[in-house]
């Protein structure tokens, strides 16, 4: 067992399938008699609907149903959630959409479903599709951030200047006093582009009726299927949630997006009970592009107040944030929950937020990867680098002079967050002793001999992970031992990627001394698993580590129990080490395994226990954790072409007690990837008159390559969290909250020599040969 | 309309009556119960769905099938088996260089020809090679170490 200890290099045990093929994904299920769902979308951001004609199309080859919004409102379907409310400036409550599954006589973006045909195979849905005639009276839209609030295109009626809610926190007035008896004080905007999330495996869906049960099954990968299945049974379908069984099996990645529940989801079941078959849906790429959520797209004022000896006095934040035409279920969360990442590891002792959340004609806004996290850094850390370079100050010395001394600790910040542990100074130091920072003046000198600008940026950043803040959201575990005492584990936690197959057998061995072939894994199903709020936020190795150690406490407790019965010995001299009961001061002991085999054999029970060996927890841990880290970028720019490339990548984290260094470093390799995708190629473009998605296929909207990443050092500086048993932080957004910011400071620092003062993503070689030239072109002598 | 194809995957013959220009990943998915080969972009744009044919990498979702019928075609089901695994199998495992496991299929399946081609490719040779392999999860890294593993070489 020890080679599974908590802190080991354990390989995945999810690998050996998946390598061969063997995976099992939503659309590898194929169901007898199967029918195709095919999402006729509206072609406009705004238009209503002045007819919808069907009859052709129901009536076309192999077409079984076509459906319609009066037909959902008809079988009295609900509209999805917003799960956070906020205020709108006057007091009132800020408006929700009603997001049905089809849309009923309006359409607010490209993309939103407006029927849905059901046929027996996929091609005779799309070919139906064609013979539906609608009359669209096109209407105005917007899609720009900056200009929903004040535009002649009114998204909803019932806001007429788009704005769903004004919030603010912290203390303005303790702000406004420090800015202004401030030495310095520094201003930039910051446009933070609008992403699409693009998990290889594209939204898919199978839904089932059971006439036999009165129940449904959907098949759907989502990350939280207990989540889903109230959303779905809930607020949709209002039923009770027993009637429907949410299974997600292997997910090609979620990254925040699978967290919400999606029309289609719906369409598949409703669909299913319509035509009496199995109904299948799976988005095209292209498709996906308009349908999923979008992420990200905000535009912040930031300013920064520093005293002559750099300390920082206060902060004020500004952000427009564009939630989309309408609400995902944790849309107005992630505008507005994360903020207090915008305080870092510094003592700034006042901070000033207003966020202002505008509607669009675009698609959701939903959490992606960080989810208001890396926008919360990427402000402070970028505003810290000018004015680092407005004051005169070496940029990492200016933060070290920040930063909250570890004696500080708990430290409570400026903004919502106490931190409970971190040492974010030697953090930093390790990340530049990593990165050689010393040695950045000798490669830019190297590349400026090659004619490439040279930039190095650094970042410290910090964000809450099983949050949130003031109330954590629990976690279930449930640990059954059967007959031939092999132990199932089923978590309330979904692995799309992460590896928790290993993760939960490497609790297993720690906790219960059990062997990797005696545990099995399972999660995502909820008639599998009784209860679980699903893998989101960094959550899961935290939150599900102090659900696991819940459930097997109680294991070991009744397990003592019998080991006392079977060693006739008195409960009180039996103690429990590495999966082995002894009677104290003796050699007599029993393993785990033989207790559970002895749990279901009455002649070796004791008589007034309970048969079987198994046992369930819920916990709620007393406060959230906050993983940290300091991230170092270099990258060379070739003025010519505007072709930037990241040459260098150092982070040095602090995400608490490690589980498995492999299966952590993979989550900072692809947070990493992640943030400096957005940093320096991806962004969803609208075009502006039309509202029209210009950027709909991945020949279009660019993804990070192979080509695009250098090696990372990475390296740990484990202090171990306060609030959970484990002491894990969690790691699966710190790779992106610290790499945009970053990648960013990196390009912001090559451009610098030019005069380029705050140069916003994406880091596009046409973005950056015009930003180039455009300073060649000033610099350059009249002719 | 729908013709007699013969196709011969991984070792077994088949004869299926579908249409000819069906992308050859539809066949295998939906026909043969091959799931290996994943459905991503459906335009040849991302390479979850590649396999060989011959020995060549192909994007099997812009693939027709008649187009495959003169030679083997291997997906990652027949690369290695349980027993035995593929060179590359055991790297992706040895270098931990999976993630969700959805876009790996084609990084495995387009080393998979590239070292066929080139048996010991350099960093900047794999590089080049997977630069239209999309991963999301940002696994790339652990990737390029696991082909330069299989190939026996170490990636930069």
């Amino acid at each position: 067992m020890r080679e599974f200890e908590l802190g080991r290099a354990v390989p995945r045990t999810e690998d050996f399938r998946l390598l061969r093929g063997r995976g099992r994904y939503t659309d590898d299920i194929a169901l007898p008699r199967q029918a195709y769902l095919h999402v006729l979308r509206s072609p406009h951001a705004a238009a209503r609907l002045r007819s919808l004609e069907t009859k052709a199309a129901a009536g076309a080859p192999g077409v079984l149903a076509v459906l319609t919004g009066p037909d959902a409102e008809a079988d009295g379907l609900g509209t999805f959630s917003s799960v956070v409310q906020r205020r709108r400036p006057d007091g009132s409550a800020n408006f929700v959409p009603p997001y049905r599954v089809l849309a009923l006589d309006r359409v607010h973006h490209v993309g939103e479903p407006v029927l849905a045909i059901i046929a027996e195979s996929l091609a005779a849905a799309k070919d139906a599709a064609e013979l539906v005639d609608i009359d669209w009276e096109i209407l105005q839209s917007v899609t720009e951030t900056a200009e929903a609030p004040a535009a002649a295109a009114t998204v909803w009626d019932e806001v007429p200047d788009n704005i769903c809610f004004v919030h603010e926190i912290g203390n303005k007035a303790a702000v406004d006093a420090a800015f202004a008896r401030a030495k310095h004080v520094v201003r930039e905007q910051f446009r933070i582009s609008r992403v699409a999330v693009n998990p290889m495996e594209g939204r898919t869906a199978l839904g089932v009726y059971d006439e036999h049960e009165d129940r449904y099954v959907l098949y759907a990968g989502v990350q939280g299927v207990h989540r889903t299945r109230a959303e779905l049974a809930g607020t949709i379908f209002k039923m009770p949630a027993s009637r429907l069984r949410v299974i997600s099996p292997d997910v090609g990645g979620g990254f925040g997006m699978k967290g919400s529940a999606f029309p289609e989801l719906a369409l598949v079941l409703w669909a299913a009970r319509k035509v009496a078959r199995p109904v299948k849906w799976a988005a095209e790429r292209g498709e996906s592009f308009i349908a999923d959520h979008h992420a990200r797209d905000n535009l912040s004022d930031v300013a920064l107040a520093l005293d002559e000896r750099g300390k920082f006095l206060a902060l004020r934040v500004n952000t427009i944030a564009n939630l989309g035409a309408f609400l995902a279920s944790m849309g107005v969360h992630v505008a507005t929950n994360n903020l207090g990442g915008l305080a870092g590891p510094y003592t700034t002792p006042h901070i000033h937020v207003t966020v202002t959340g505008v509607f669009s004609n675009t698609n959701p806004t939903c959490p992606y990867r960080g989810a208001g996290r890396p926008e919360a850094s990427y402000c402070i850390e970028r505003i810290i680098d000018i004015a680092a370079r407005q004051a005169g100050f070496e940029p990492a010395e200016l933060r070290r002079r920040n930063m909250i001394p570890p004696t500080a600790l708990p430290y409570r910040t400026g903004l919502v967050f106490t931190y409970d542990s971190g040492a974010f100074e030697k953090t930093l130091d390790m990340a530049l002793e990593l990165a050689d920072w010393r040695g950045v003046a000798a490669r830019r000198a190297a590349a400026a001999a090659r004619g490439k600008l040279y930039g190095a940026g650094l970042a410290s950043v910090i964000e809450i992970a099983g949050g949130p803040a003031d109330l954590p959201l629990e976690e279930a575990v449930e640990i059954r031992f059967d007959p031939t005492g092999h132990a199932a584990v089923l978590a309330g936690t979904h692995s799309h990627g992460q590896g928790h197959e290993t993760m939960y057998r490497q609790f297993a061995a720690h906790a219960l001394g059990l062997a990797p072939e005696h545990v099995q894994v399972f999660y995502g199903d909820t008639d599998l698993v009784f209860h679980g709020r699903g893998t989101f936020g960094s959550r899961s190795a935290s939150v599900g580590g102090a659900a696991f150690l819940g459930a097997a406490q109680k294991i070991i407790d009744k397990g003592r129990l019998i080991a006392a019965h079977l060693l006739e010995a008195s409960a009180l001299d039996v103690e429990f080490a590495e999966g082995r009961f002894t009677v104290t001061g003796t050699d007599r002991s029993v393993e785990l395994v033989e207790v559970a085999k002895a749990a279901f054999v009455p002649q070796r029970m004791p008589r007034d226990l309970e048969l079987g060996l198994d046992a369930r927890a819920v916990v709620t841990p007393p406060g959230p954790t906050f993983p940290n880290g300091c991230h170092v970028c270099e990258v060379e720019i070739d003025p010519e072409t505007g072709v930037a490339g990241i040459v260098r990548y150092a982070v040095v984290d602090d995400v608490g007690k490690v589980v498995n260094p492999l299966l952590l470093k993979g989550q900072i390799h692809g947070g990493v990837a992640q943030g400096a995708g957005q940093a320096l190629c991806e962004a969803l473009i609208y075009d502006h008159g039309s509202g029209q998605l210009l950027t709909g296929s991945f020949m279009d909207y660019c993804m990070p390559r192979a080509t695009d990443l250098p090696m990372l050092a990475v390296a740990s500086n484990e202090v171990p969290a306060k609030t959970n048993p484990l002491g894990i932080k969690g790691a699966g957004e710190a790779g992106t909250v610290g790499a945009l910011p970053a990648v960013m400071n990196a390009i912001n620092d090559a451009l610098l020599p030019l005069g380029i003062r705050h140069f916003d993503m994406p880091a596009t070689p046409e973005r950056l040969w015009r930003a180039i030239r455009a300073v060649e072109t000033k610099k350059a002598p009249p002719p | 309309m729908a013709d007699a194809i013969e196709l011969n995957v991984n070792g077994k013959t088949y004869r299926l009556s579908v249409p000819p220009e069906t992308p050859l990943l539809y066949v295998l998915r939906n026909d043969l119960e091959l799931n290996g080969a994943k459905f991503g972009c459906g335009l040849g744009q991302c390479g979850a769905c590649t396999v060989l044919v011959g020995s060549q990498a192909v994007r099997s979702c812009a693939y027709p099938v008649d187009a495959a019928q003169d030679k083997p075609i291997t997906t990652i089901e027949g690369l290695g088996s349980p027993e035995r695994l593929h060179p590359l199998q055991q790297a992706f495992i040895d270098e931990q260089a999976v993630q969700c496991g959805y876009c790996i299929n084609g990084m495995v399946m387009t080393a998979a020809a590239l070292l066929l081609r080139d048996p010991h490719p350099d960093d900047s040779a794999i590089r080049q090679e997977l630069a239209t392999n999309l991963c999301r999860c940002g696994a790339h890294t652990r990737i390029l170490r696991a082909i330069a593993r299989a190939g026996g070489e170490t990636a930069q």
